[in-house]
């Protein structure tokens, strides 16, 4: 009895610390973001804003902001189509060849995007295509689609196929069904999909670094600011607002999927 | 009267696997039709032929005179009452029994009217504005209904449509839906592996195993006459019997068996002959004669084994003669329940009561 | 007789039919749907991949390749020593933070799965969030706890517990591990916690019923039971770190570069894409090989669990 609660109690501390270390740098860079102080050490210096207002009149960073707000929606919602095709053959058809299908689609989950970014940037300047943000959206389509699937697929497996049938059997057509019932029913995971995708679009840097040419997106102007030790804070108060950023979008995500789960775990 | 449904030689393989067939049937206009059979017999396969979801290997199937070869499920007079009842969670009540009409751009009245009196037939009058999450198995079960029948069908087609509700309900539902179908008037084509189901709801039954149908007939027919052992043993209890020197002449079969003695009886149009016929009886056609009561003819056995039943008891009898103790379902009026075991009993039949099965 | 005839000639119906229904069959069905999501990652991730296997027997000639087979590259890449070392160096790093982030994960994945109640879901939200928030932020905030007047040796030194600042802290291959560490964190708890998830509970009830402690317990069910969590989660950290370059780059220093440096190199200042190439493809191979043994091990392990 004692040595069981010892043993809880002992996991949990554990449990705590490791949760604690993980934030502990996300959380850091708020902090310095906000000091009065050139360099990030302790003690803190004391409270400002500045860092934040110096943000809002640079151009350049705008600029990036811009590009990778557009490099973000295109491969969300392209991600987001294409997972729905895979999530749906997936999940709703069996035929011979759907393991190597899946497992190429999913592929870029476990390769190093090392070699994803350099086996795209050799062909597309090989077939003399120019690096511009179009290609970023390449890249980023690659490794954002399978998120998207896996998200999907919870999605598919969440509704009743006999939905779709019944729609069919209603007298629907193949495109009315797909309207009025298969989105529907899709809609929080394809929300959540957007989210999701739209994070790691906004976070990546080696592909959009391999891949934009001439225009950065915001990791990458991030990487050029690091060579100017003076510029570092600015680069902290850039990064806050992009953690809370990604923060308030992967929470939608989850609230919303969470939501729609409670709604398909209430049918039954 | 004609057919409304016609299957014709109708097989559904996957790859190598043949899942049914050949099949070759014919359901008349406003018959209530149950295909009935074990899991994995190939009844849900061939409902989804008649429904348009899946597309026959082989053979075809015509509705109401129309071929139906290519047509999908939304161009086909069928409609269907899933077995999860695919009640859309993101609609209400009405929305879902409206889905279909939306399409037939009836106008708002009509199409009002229509709804209101689906949800009436069902008796489910004034639940239009609850969702469709929010509804018990038998609200669910109603709106699968009335949301097939305001389309009107010629056939309406039920996947085991009574499974997910418990016993009481789902009695209920029986005599609800039987009942419906008589005021209606239309086919119903209804999968269940439930036999007392398919006998209390159906004009005809067609019982499956192993993909092919076995026997076609009136629930009263398939209870009395089964084809086979198989479907005998598939409809409730059926005791199987020793027989020597079967014999069929002029529409009559007689045995002698061992223990019992010579039996006879009329040969049903289920089957003539076959090649190794089996002489059965059920249960409940074998009686106790009670001490002090004459019978003839009369059986003398032994009671090797009893199970208590509430209403009924379950004997097995030992008969000399027989391989296999006889199975006797006896009422509990008389104190069948209260019989020692190994106690020696005698039993007696009617006539008429033996079964030929041709296999 | 006329059964055959019928038979033979129905087969025909059946050849002449399936051709024709094949896009409304299931596997038609399929793989038209699924089409879009492959050719895409067919055009764009296999057909480069073999355009980079490709390269890597070619040779460059300042701005032209020259196509003749060779295996130059590879006897470069396989024997130069700057490129060895910094093949070994990141095949040591990505076992090693594949093996801590596994080991120091798979406590949190057990507690959530068997203590996480209804709050499991919630527990896996928590978890994963820094995962997906600002990778190259990540590694810059490890940059400023670890440097030299980062926020670690300053506050040390503000609580009087060093007096000098630590210099080993940062630029050095642990920092690279460490960082890594907590960046793949989140990626590991996944697999595992699926695998323990799947843990039959009656299983460890029979078990204690035969007399098993909890800790014999542990030994002898969960941990056999969650062997393919553990591989999953330990290749799902191995094989994308071998690959990383900004890491090493902005906290490993001198000491800790990475293969992903040089290849980074040969595609961008030093300009040898085939030399790049094979740099690239002989990691990959060595990593897959590296992995294959690990599962094999971890299988024999497993037996000797029993």
């Amino acid at each position: 009895m004692t040595g069981k609660s010892i043993r809880k109690g002992i996991i949990t501390a554990y449990v705590a610390l490791y949760v604690a270390i993980l934030y502990f740098p996300v959380l850091l860079l708020p902090v310095f973001s906000f000091n009065d102080s050139a360099t990030p050490k302790l003690p803190l210096a004391g409270f400002t804003l500045k860092w934040f207002s110096s943000l809002s009149s640079n151009a350049t960073m705008h600029n990036a902001a811009w590009n990778s707000l557009l490099v973000g929606i295109s491969a969300a919602l392209l991600s987001t189509i294409l997972g729905i095709c895979a999530a749906r053959a997936i999940t709703r058809h069996r035929f011979a060849g759907k393991g190597i299908a899946s497992g190429l689609i999913m592929a870029p989950l476990i390769l190093p995007e090392i070699i994803i970014a350099i086996s795209l940037l050799v062909v597309l300047l090989g077939a003399g295509i120019e690096l511009s943000l179009l290609t970023v959206i390449l890249g980023h389509l690659l490794i954002c689609v399978p998120y998207s699937v896996t998200v999907l697929v919870s999605g598919f497996e969440g509704f009743d196929p006999s939905m779709e049938e019944a729609s069919r059997d209603l007298g629907e057509t193949t495109w009315g069904t797909l309207r009025r019932v298969t989105l529907p029913m899709l809609a929080p995971s394809i929300i959540s999909s957007l989210l999701v995708t739209f994070t790691i679009s906004l976070d990546e840097f080696i592909l959009a670094f391999f891949l934009s040419g001439t225009e950065p997106t915001l990791p990458v102007y991030i990487w050029g600011q690091l060579r100017f030790a003076a510029k570092l804070p600015n680069v902290l108060a850039l990064g806050s607002v992009m953690i809370a950023a990604s923060l308030i979008m992967l929470t939608v995500a989850e609230i919303v999927r969470r939501r729609a789960e409670a709604r398909t775990a209430a049918k039954t | 009267m004609a057919n409304m449904i016609e299957i014709n030689g109708v097989e559904k393989h996957y790859g190598s696997f043949r899942a049914l067939g050949p099949v070759s049937t014919g359901i008349a206009e406003g018959e209530f039709f149950s295909l009935l059979g074990p899991s994995g017999c190939g009844k849900t396969t061939l409902l989804r032929l008649i429904g348009g979801f899946d597309e026959p290997t082989l053979g075809s199937i015509s509705i109401g005179g129309a071929d139906m070869s290519g047509m999908p499920a939304n161009l086909r007079p069928t409609n269907m009452v899933f077995q999860s009842y695919a009640i859309f969670p993101h609609l209400n009540v009405s929305e879902n029994v409206a889905y279909g009409l939306k399409r037939q751009r009836l106008g708002r009245e009509e199409e009002r009217r229509r709804v209101d009196e689906a949800l009436a037939q069902v008796e489910l009058t004034g639940l239009g504005p609850r969702m469709g999450n929010q509804l018990s198995g038998g609200q669910r079960q109603r709106v699968a209904l009335a949301r097939a029948l305001v389309m009107r069908p010629k056939v309406l087609l039920l996947d085991e449509p009574l499974s997910a509700l418990d016993k009481k309900l789902r009695e209920q539902m029986q005599v609800e839906l039987r009942h419906l179908q008589r005021q209606i008037g239309i086919t119903f084509v209804l999968v269940t592996h439930d036999q007392y189901e398919a006998l209390a709801m159906s004009d005809r039954i067609a019982v499956m195993f192993g993909g092919e149908i076995s026997q076609t007939a009136t629930p009263k027919d398939i209870y009395q006459s089964p084809s086979s052992r198989q479907v005998a043993d598939f409809l409730g209890g059926m005791n199987f019997l020793t027989a020597q020197e079967v014999r069929t002449a002029g529409g009559q079969f007689s045995a002698d068996l061992p223990g019992i003695g010579k039996v006879a009886g009329k040969l049903t149009s289920a089957g003539t002959t076959g090649a190794s016929p089996v002489i059965g009886i059920r249960p409940e056609r074998l009686r106790i004669v009670w001490e002090g009561e004459s019978a003839d003819p009369v059986i003398n056995g032994k009671v090797a084994d009893r199970h208590y039943f509430g209403e009924v008891t379950n004997l097995a009898v030992e008969i000399e003669g027989q391989e296999k103790a006889l199975s006797v379902v006896e009422t509990n009026d008389f104190g069948a329940d209260d019989i020692p075991i190994g106690s020696p009993v005698r039993l007696t039949y009617d006539r008429d009561a033996f079964v030929y099965m041709p296999s | 007789m006329s059964g055959e005839v019928s038979r033979r000639l129905s087969a025909g119906a059946v050849m002449e039919r399936t051709t024709g229904k094949w896009l409304r069959s299931d596997a038609g069905q399929g793989w038209l749907t699924i089409s879009p999501p492959f050719v895409y990652a067919l055009l764009l991730l296999a057909g480069p991949i073999l355009v980079i296997i490709a390269n890597s027997f070619w040779t460059q000639d300042y701005l032209t390749i020259d196509r003749t087979f060779t295996l130059k590259n590879y006897r470069e890449a396989l024997t130069e020593p700057i490129y060895r070392d910094l093949l070994f160096r990141s095949l040591f790093v990505s076992v090693a933070v594949s093996i801590v982030t596994v080991v120091l994960a798979y406590p949190v994945a057990w507690f959530v799965s068997f203590h996480g109640g209804k709050y499991k879901g919630i527990w896996l939200f928590i978890i994963t969030v820094p995962f997906w928030s600002g990778y190259l932020l990540r590694i810059l905030s490890w940059k400023v706890i670890l440097g030299f007047n980062g926020v670690l040796n300053t506050g040390l030194q503000y609580l009087h517990i060093i007096s000098e600042p630590l210099s080993s802290l940062l630029y050095n291959v642990n920092a690279v591990i460490i960082t890594l560490a907590h960046s793949w964190a989140a990626f590991a708890i996944l697999p595992l916690f699926v695998s323990l998830e799947k843990v039959d509970r009656t299983l460890l009830e029979a078990a204690a019923d035969l007399g098993d402690g909890p800790v014999r317990r542990f030994m002898r069910i969960t941990l056999p039971l969650t062997m393919p969590g553990i591989i999953a989660a330990l290749m799902i950290v191995m094989i994308p770190t071998v690959g990383d370059y900004v890491t090493p780059k902005l906290v490993g220093g001198k000491d800790g570069v990475m293969i992903a440096n040089a290849i980074q190199a040969q595609f961008g200042k030093a300009a040898n894409w085939p030399l790049g190439a094979a740099l690239a493809v002989s990691t990959m191979i060595i990593v897959g090989m590296l992995s294959g043994a690990m599962v094999l091990l971890l299988l024999g392990l497993k037996r000797l669990l029993r």
